[in-house]
């Protein structure tokens, strides 16, 4: 069995013939389901141990052993659909404990030097307050060695490279507030900024965690989802011989083996079988198509009806799906030039402060202050314009926004989307699996006798081919008893009836005298026509409304297509969509978006198949089902996981709604900044406004940025978690142990 | 102010103990799976944080 083959393969080796394998298990969400998988799991021979993480939707076995347990069996067998986790995950989150004991570090800095500081503050002097100084002295400088790293190493690559960014002058009012404090403690000076120099870096790290811990959730989140791309394949060797090979070795001229319900590994020709393929994940087409031996077939596309057997014809590098991810890459330099609202602000902002500092010691030095009061006072400018709330205001709204979509099931992959998609004035749709299901419809199934119905279920019943599954869901149940069945790949099935042949299938095979226009499914008794059936791409729900509520707002929206262009023209009327293309192919897609975004069109590209996965990294913003190919959901910025397109206009009036919120934020941070500038410049700040002042202006930015989660946002009603998918509340900390 | 001398060595020393716990207690694993951990006292049998 090809999967206990993708448990080996995907088995991390932990020495002593011991190996541990994460399954990913959707399915589970509450104390008894915690019991039974681990218990189930545990009772497998050769099964170490099993541990639940339900947070992340996972459990991790342990198991010993020549040939892997079949865990994913068992665990169908108790009722939890399951897949192996993707490998990216495994190695921990690096980054995120970094910022979070860089944050621990701040904090405790951070409140001890208050501590001390309200001791000066409520009037120590003379060697009390020396050695209260020179007690923060000694807490600050790890502090700041420790914590503020994660800043300097910031600013000094945007240095590096010749522009500015948020941390610039964060690390300059830092660096000179804590060395202007340690002069101060030298000569016996009354004030120092210890503490407004830690807490700033406090607050900052609070910002910065809290951004990065949306970013990991929502990445989690879309890699639980069910991996598309096999881990290897079942190669026959010359002498016969079987062998599962990871995908990384496979060799052209190598004959692989293809059940039904796999997807191809690499570009491949058939040798021998004859099937259908499911390409709507690959080209966009629709409608399976049926493929024999001599024809050429592109990775990712799905064997429906009859196993294969396929000659390699190229590498997984160089095969179609190595060939979109380098036509990704290629197209992601149109996004890499997007520069985020605070870097922006950040670039106007710091030439402002650091003029008005320089000024400022200019000035005192002309008025004969001398040297040391002219330098406390430009540094008392900066140490008061320090852009804490600027640093807030932006991760904060970002924060609070992706957890509401979070909660109406939308993904967000980081702030900077967010603030992408706010801006987008023109949306294009791919066709099969975004605006449709991709999955066919029968349409004319009142006009069908239900005895007839009946008939081409029991048929349906018996074939994997998805317009047979649209059949055989909603034929009505039936007590016939059917003998020599058959499946002819790519034509339809056959069996026998009391007595009489039925044949369900494409019109040319199943009519004994079929003519020139003969076409569609039909469903024939002794070659004679008995029913015909109407079936078609079902649109996803919300996907009128959707459109229409795009085009309200004044967005124009294309659709661009791989399907044939007759089906893509057919869909664009019934939505109302003037401006449409079919028979794309991927580059095609991306010279498209090109051209819009040549004509100063800021692009969101929704889409979900292989051949999508370009374009969604061409676009200015992009968002896939969740359903889509795994390459396009990871390079997607949003993915939503309910099948109503309500999603897109839902999360663009998030989007839009966090922009206002992160603008209004900057003002309220800016305008403090203008009152308190010139208390600065004239030199009345001491470090107890400084205090006060930078936590009074952190906090309304928090506030206000709170506001986006109370509030209904657009015209779109939040809608409730379909109950599949329970979404997990926010991970404090999640660090590798 | 004589009481300063063990009074400040002391808020420091607590702080710090609250770091060390707080650092502690991320190394180990609790907070891998809060919404497990809550789940998890409805199981009633052995059950230990960071067996794996």
């Amino acid at each position: 069995m090809s999967s206990c083959d993708e448990i080996r393969l995907a088995s991390r080796d932990l020495g002593g013939g011991l190996y541990q394998a994460d399954l990913s298990v959707p399915g589970m969400r509450c104390a008894a389901c915690i019991g039974k998988i681990e218990k189930g799991l545990a009772q497998i021979p050769g099964v170490e141990t099993a541990r639940v993480n339900l947070t992340a939707k996972r459990v991790s076995v342990t198991w010993r052993g020549e040939v892997p347990p079949d865990l994913i069996g068992a665990l169908d067998h108790i009722g939890f659909q399951s897949h192996l986790a993707s490998g990216l995950q495994e190695a921990g989150d690096p980054e995120l404990g970094r910022l979070i004991r860089a944050l621990c570090v701040a904090g405790f800095g951070a409140m001890n030097i208050m501590m001390l500081s309200v001791g000066v503050w409520a009037g120590a002097d003379g060697e009390t307050r020396q050695i209260f100084h020179w007690i923060s002295a000694a807490i600050a400088l790890p502090c700041l060695i420790y914590a503020g790293q994660v800043f300097f190493r910031s600013a000094w690559t945007a240095l590096r490279r010749g522009h500015t960014n948020m941390d610039v002058p964060i690390s300059i009012g830092v660096c000179l507030a804590f060395g202007l404090s340690l002069y101060d403690t030298f000569h016996h000076g009354p004030h120092a900024y210890f503490e407004a120099s830690i807490s700033l870096l406090f607050f900052l790290l609070i910002g910065r965690t809290l951004d990065h811990v949306m970013r990991a959730r929502a990445r989690t989140a879309v890699a639980g989802l069910a991996r598309l791309a096999p881990r290897g394949v079942t190669v026959r060797h010359a002498d016969g011989r079987r062998e599962y090979l990871p995908l990384d070795r496979i060799e052209p001229g190598m004959q692989l083996l293809l059940a039904v319900g796999d997807r191809v590994p690499v570009d491949g020709q058939v040798v021998e079988g004859a099937s259908d393929l499911d390409c709507a994940l690959a080209t966009g087409e629709s409608l399976p198509r049926p493929v024999h031996v001599g024809q050429a077939v592109p990775a990712g596309v799905l064997n429906l009806t009859a196993p294969l057997v396929l000659v390699a014809t190229s590498r997984a590098e160089t095969s179609f799906l190595g060939e979109m991810v380098r036509l990704m890459q290629a197209a992601e330099s149109g996004r890499a030039a997007y520069r985020r609202l605070a870097d922006r602000a950040a670039s106007l902002y710091a030439p402002v402060v650091h003029a008005a500092a320089l000024m400022t010691f200019v000035g005192w030095m002309a008025l004969g202050a001398g040297w040391h009061a002219s330098i406390s006072t430009a540094i008392a400018v900066l140490i008061i314009t320090c852009p804490c709330a600027l640093g807030l205001a932006a991760p904060m709204v970002q924060v609070m926004a992706s957890g509401r979509l979070f909660a109406s099931g939308v993904m967000v992959k980081d702030g900077a989307a967010m603030e992408r998609l706010a801006g987008i004035d023109t949306v294009v749709f791919d066709k099969t699996g975004t605006l449709t299901l991709g999955r066919p419809r029968l349409t004319n199934l009142a006009d069908l006798p239900p005895e007839d119905m009946a008939a081409a279920g029991l048929l349906a019943a018996r074939s994997n081919h998805p317009i047979s599954r649209a059949i055989a869901a909603v034929a009505p149940a039936s007590s016939l008893a059917l003998t020599a069945v058959s499946e002819q790949p790519g034509l339809g099935v056959e069996a026998v009836i009391d007595g009489h042949r039925y044949r369900l299938g494409r019109a040319p095979w199943a009519l004994d005298r079929p003519t020139e226009r003969s076409t569609g499914t039909l469903l024939t008794r002794d070659g004679r026509l008995v029913a015909r059936l109407e079936l078609e791409d079902s649109l996803r729900p919300g996907a009128i409304e959707a459109v229409e509520a795009l085009k309200a707002q004044g967005l124009s929206v294309l659709i661009l297509s791989g399907d044939d262009e007759m089906v893509v023209g057919d869909l664009a009327a019934r939505l109302g969509v003037t401006d449409f293309a079919g028979g794309l192919l991927p580059a095609d897609k991306v010279a498209r978006l090109e051209a819009l975004a040549r004509e100063g069109k800021k692009v969101l590209m929704v889409g979900d198949g292989l051949n999508d996965a370009p374009a969604l990294a061409a676009a200015q913003a992009s968002m896939a089902p969740a359903e889509a190919a795994d390459i396009g959901r990871t390079v997607a910025d949003f993915v939503f996981l309910h099948p109503d397109l309500d999603a897109v206009p839902m999360t663009l009036a998030v989007a839009r709604r966090a922009e206002q919120l992160v603008k209004q934020n900057f003002a309220l941070s800016v305008g403090y900044n203008v009152v308190a500038l010139p208390l600065a410049v004239v030199g009345l700040v001491t470090p107890l406004i400084a205090a006060l002042a930078m936590s009074l202006s952190s906090i309304i930015v928090v506030a206000n940025a709170m506001r986006i989660g109370g509030r209904a946002v657009g015209p779109v009603p939040q809608q409730a978690p379909a109950p599949e998918v329970k979404t997990p509340p926010p991970t404090p900390a999640k660090v590798a142990a | 102010m004589s009481s300063l001398v063990f009074l400040i060595p002391l808020a420091l020393m607590l702080g710090g103990g609250a770091l060390w716990a707080f650092m502690w207690s991320l190394r180990s694993g609790q907070y891998e799976d809060m919404d497990g951990a809550a789940e998890r006292i409805f199981l009633d049998d052995e059950d230990r944080p960071g067996a794996d």
